[in-house]
Parts: C-alpha cells; structure tokens; sequence
C-alpha cells in the first residue's frame, strides 16, 4: 500500500504547542498566514508585527521576523517599515481592543495615507488577554466582564463597524470581512488573506485588511462548538460578511 | 561643506541629522520647532530617504519604531507637550533596545503652558520619562554649533548602545540663527545591526521585543540594560569647565543658560569674585565626577536653569551634601540675564555689609 501525504504543517507555522485556549480563533488564524507566506514565498522578506493582546507572542507561532509594539500602535510601526523598505512585505495582526479602540486613529491613517501594508483585524468582540471586557465590536446585549447585563447602547454606544468605515476611505483598496467559524468561511478567509498580500506584493497603491470574525469561548462563556455557531450565526448579524471593498482591477490583478 | 554658513537651529540640525545618515525622519507639527518638519519635508525625498508627517506624536514615535527596527536611522523632533505623548513610545524604544534620535527644542510647561523658551523638560529627558527603569541618553548642546555637532554624536551613540538618544534644545536654541560649519568626520566604528528585522531568508528569525513573561526573564533583562547604562556613565561623560581651580563659586548651567552664566562669571571675575563653571554637555550621563571633585570645602554652587530646578537635583546628588547647593531660575518663558545671575553670584560671595 502507498501512503501519500495529503496534508502536512506548513513549514513556516511553528512545530510547538500554542497558549490559546480551545476553541480560540487565532491559531486558524495564524496558519492561514503562514500558509499565505509560504505559498506565495515570501518568508524571507516579510516582517510581522505582532500586538498587544492575546496574539502578543505570535512570534512563538509565525516562523518569520517579526516586532512586538505598544497597543494600538501597529499602523504607526509598519507606517515605519514600509516607507523605509518598500521591498519588504509588512503586516500587521490586531484584535479590535488594538485597532478598534486604543489604535483608531493609527489604523484610519495608515489607510488614510493609502499605506502600502496588510493587516489581519482579529474581531472577537471582546477584549481577551486582560479578562473579558467589553471591546468596542462588542454586540449588543453581550455580557462581558464591564456590561454584565449585557451591552446596553444607551451606555455603552453601538458595535463599532471598522471596517466599513475604513472602505469609505481612498486610501483603503481592499477591505474584507470573513469568519473562523467552520471549514467553508475558513478557506474563504484564506483567499481573502492571500489576496490581502499578494495586494502589497505587486505593489498596490494602499492599505489591505481582512477582518476574521474569530470565536472566543472563554470570554464567551461557551464552548468552543457553541461559539463556532455563535460566530457564524449572531456575529456576522452585526458584521456582515464580504468583500466591502476592492480595487484590485486597478493593478491588473485577478480577484 | 566646511565653509560657515548662517542658519537658524531648528533648520541646522535638521541639515546635520542628514549628513549623519538619517534615513528616515517622522515627524507631527508643534511649535517652537515647525523649521525642522518643513525644511525635512523639502530636503528628505531630495536625498531619496523616508519624511513622513505622523497624525500625531504618538504615531510619529512608532513610525521611529519600525524603521529603526529594521536597522535604519530613524529620528523623530518635537517640544515639550508632543515629546509627553510620545513617552510610551520612548520607553518600548528603550525596552526594545532599539536606537533613535530624538529632539526635544523644549516650551514653556507645565500642560500646552506656552511657546517660549524652557529647560523644564529636564527631568522627563535624564530620568527616562516614561514607564519602568530606563534612562536615555540626553544631550543638551548650548549653541547652534554644539546643536550640528550633537546630530551625528547622538545618532552614534544610539546605534553603539542601541537605546533612544534624546537632544535637549529649547526654543531660543532652535530659533536663533548663528554661523555654523557642518562636520563629516569619520566618527566611532559601530556594531553590526544584525538584529534587525530584514526578513528571515537563509537565517532563523529575528525578534524584536520588550515583553519577557518568563519568570526572572525581566529581571534579567533590566539587568542587561543597567549594565549598559553603568558602561555610558563611565565612558560617554561630556562637559565643560571654566576657572574653577580656584573658585569661591562654582555655576553650572546647561544649554543656552550656560551662555548667560559665562558672562556672569566672567564679569564675577572682573569684579575680583573668584567664580567658575562647569557646563555638563550629556545631562544623562551626567558629569556627576566632574562636579564632586570641583567641591573643595570653601566653594558654594550656584546651579541656574530655565526651570524651577531641575538638574540642581543632579548637582546635589554631585556634591553629597560637602558644600552648599543654591538655585536661581526662571520658568514658563523666563530666562535669566547676565544682570541676574551676577547679582546671585555677589551675594553669595560677598558679605552683605560689603555689598
């Protein structure tokens, strides 16, 4: 009998043990770029940038040069990368504690300025690493450790649509939102990654997101087969999926 | 070019930072230092490197971030109440022992306070600034000169001990024009960057960090860097003195208050007072040597500053309590005249009935 191998670890995703939790969304997430990177082979010139939260040791998972960097401020620091080495591949990973709250303003004007940088925008809507809390993508009626009767706009606002807002900018070519919640959305995602950085590979003029809607059964209070349901079933009610944006015709590229 | 030219201090140091190899400056309008973002507006894509105008202070320190993580020279200006925003970044530079320059042309405080000339940002540039045990190396340069030649200086010792470097001007500094000759010495030999981020090819990967999760790991590290700063301390020390072999009365200024004591002194001494000075160059490290061994039991220090007294501290940490230690300064735009520190000098040195 002959054994072919039909599925093998990509090699630029670490061999180890992760620390998320079961069920988290992010170690999907980090495959798909890491698979991304080898597929398109650009290991040896992309630089990651890494954030505050629970991904701040995505090093430890995501074998290529990367940078740890203050809260919010990733936009800023590739800002940096990019215009200093227009032949390096830079992307950035933030959750919506990082980009939606503390780094607004760094993300709307590295977009803004029509960066030419990818970023993977992790919204679990909640914040993770520091127990919970409410995050600004948090839906309403969702109890979190600072809503405990559940998110009330009367008091806390509404869901904050980031990336909707971002597409209303020129700046922004390619805006998608995806879902980690089952293995159809999950290869969708990874199109969507891909063609995130394979934008900035041919050199297209601005700034690339891909928003994955990603389960977080701790702070969820769920299991993780509940909270793959829940990501896909109540989630995408407030962050509807899609392609809200792309330009990538304008740089002769295939969608 | 070594022929003199005029130029005001904001635009020459900015000239300076290129010749010494800035390859990327970023940078949020704030006044008294706007000459330094236009002329580097103007003059960066003339030489094919990196301006970029931040939305903001914060953004325009980690922009410094990531290009110099990538081994490149990054530098960053602002005053007072934007070099406060930028602290976050400042500490993450020093944790991630990454090099960068950054110029502090200092304002009135304390909050927006104003945009006259100060030397109140003393503490925040010799002590670190922002959060955990850090310092950063602080130049404070007195003339337009001192300011062209303290570009390349800071930029060197950035990258050799691979920590932020902070120039202290204040607002006269940086807008008073004075002859001035650019300089391109060779300078000190630099380590490789070979921990830069260059993407991972034929190599395994490079990180840059400041978070240490492992017990004892931060510990560690913070040790590593102490180590590092007590090797600055012992060889980095600038500063310059004026008669004090003999002096009753010692003064120490730094920056452009140090050019209104030396006309004080040297009035002081016409006037028979045997006065001296001692002008610390590197604010951190500070000249604390230097100034110990200038207190002989019969002298008194004089410390003045365009502050409540800031470096007075420093001098008094010097001294260790051998002689005493006065202060005279003006704050939130004032600066002191030549008249004004004579005064102080006399009646510190001469009996009242005398005077």
């Amino acid at each position: 009998m002959k054994i072919k191998t039909v599925f093998e670890r990509t090699p630029t995703f670490k061999d180890c043990v992760n620390h998320y939790c079961p069920g988290c969304g992010h170690g999907i997430a980090h495959r798909l770029i890491a698979e991304t990177i080898d597929e398109l082979d650009i290991r040896g010139r992309t630089i990651g940038i890494a954030p505050v939260g629970c991904a701040v040791l995505e090093y430890n998972y995501i074998d290529v040069d990367m940078i740890e960097v203050a809260h919010g401020r990733a936009p800023a620091v590739a800002t940096g990368m990019k215009r200093t080495n227009p032949d390096k591949i830079i992307f950035s990973y933030q959750g919506d504690g990082d980009l939606a709250a503390i780094g607004t303003g760094e993300i709307i004007h590295a977009a803004h300025r029509g960066e030419q940088i990818t970023v993977i925008f992790i919204n679990n809507a909640v914040f993770g690493m520091t127990g919970g809390q409410m995050a600004p993508t948090t839906v309403l009626g969702q109890t979190t450790a600072t809503t405990q009767k559940g998110r009330d706009a009367a008091n806390e606002g509404y869901p904050l649509q980031v990336s909707e807002l971002l597409a209303l900018l020129p700046g922004a070519i390619y805006v998608e939102r995806c879902a980690l919640s089952s293995p159809a959305q999950i290869l969708k995602a990874k199109k969507a990654v891909k063609h995130a950085f394979e934008l900035q590979i041919v050199g297209a003029q601005g700034l690339s997101l891909v928003e994955l809607l990603s389960p977080c059964p701790t702070y969820w209070r769920m299991t993780p087969v509940k909270a793959m349901e829940w990501t896909e079933n109540d989630m995408t009610k407030v962050f509807p999926l899609g392609r809200l944006k792309d330009e990538s015709q304008k740089h002769s590229m295939s969608v | 070019m070594d022929e003199r030219i005029l130029m005001c201090g904001n635009e020459a140091l900015a000239e300076s930072a290129i010749i010494a190899g800035c390859d990327a400056y970023f940078g949020y309008p704030i006044t008294p230092q706007n000459e330094i973002t236009a002329y580097m507006s103007k003059r960066m894509p003339e030489e094919g490197r990196v301006f970029v105008q931040s939305e903001s202070e914060l953004a325009a320190i980690n922009m410094v971030f990531g290009a110099s993580a990538t081994g490149k020279r990054a530098m960053t200006t602002s005053s007072s109440p934007g070099i406060s925003l930028m602290q976050e970044g400042i500490s993450y530079l020093a944790g991630a022992e990454l090099p960068s320059v950054i110029v502090n042309v200092m304002r009135g405080g304390p909050g927006l306070g104003n945009i006259a000339p100060s030397q109140g940002d003393y503490f925040q540039a010799t002590r670190g600034g922002g959060h955990g045990d850090y310092r950063t190396i602080a130049l404070g340069p007195s003339t337009v000169q001192e300011l062209v030649n303290c570009m390349p200086l800071a930029f060197d010792l950035a990258d050799q001990y691979r920590m932020p470097a902070v120039v202290l001007a204040d607002g006269i500094l940086g807008q008073m024009m004075e002859p001035i000759v650019f300089n391109n010495k060779p300078r000190r030999s630099l380590p490789p960057k070979d921990w830069a981020l260059t993407g991972a090819k034929d190599r395994e990967q490079n990180i840059v960090r400041s978070l240490w999760l492992k017990e004892g790991a931060l510990e560690e590290h913070n040790y590593k860097l102490q180590a590092k700063y007590r090797q600055i301390e012992a060889n980095e020390v600038l500063c310059e003195q004026y008669e004090i072999d003999d002096a009753e009365i010692v003064v120490i200024a730094y920056g452009v208050a140090a050019r209104i004591v030396r006309s004080a002194v040297s009035k002081a001494r016409e006037e028979g007072i045997k006065a001296g000075w001692i002008r610390p160059i590197t604010l951190w490290p500070f000249p604390t040597e230097q100034i110990s061994k200038a207190a002989n039991e019969l002298s008194i220090f004089l410390v003045v500053e365009m502050s409540m007294g800031q470096m007075v501290e420093d001098v008094k940490l010097a001294i260790a309590g051998k002689v005493p230690v006065v202060f005279y300064g003006r704050a939130g735009g004032g600066v002191p005249t030549v008249e004004q520190v004579l005064e102080k000098i006399k009646q510190l040195t001469i009996p009242a009935k005398k005077r």
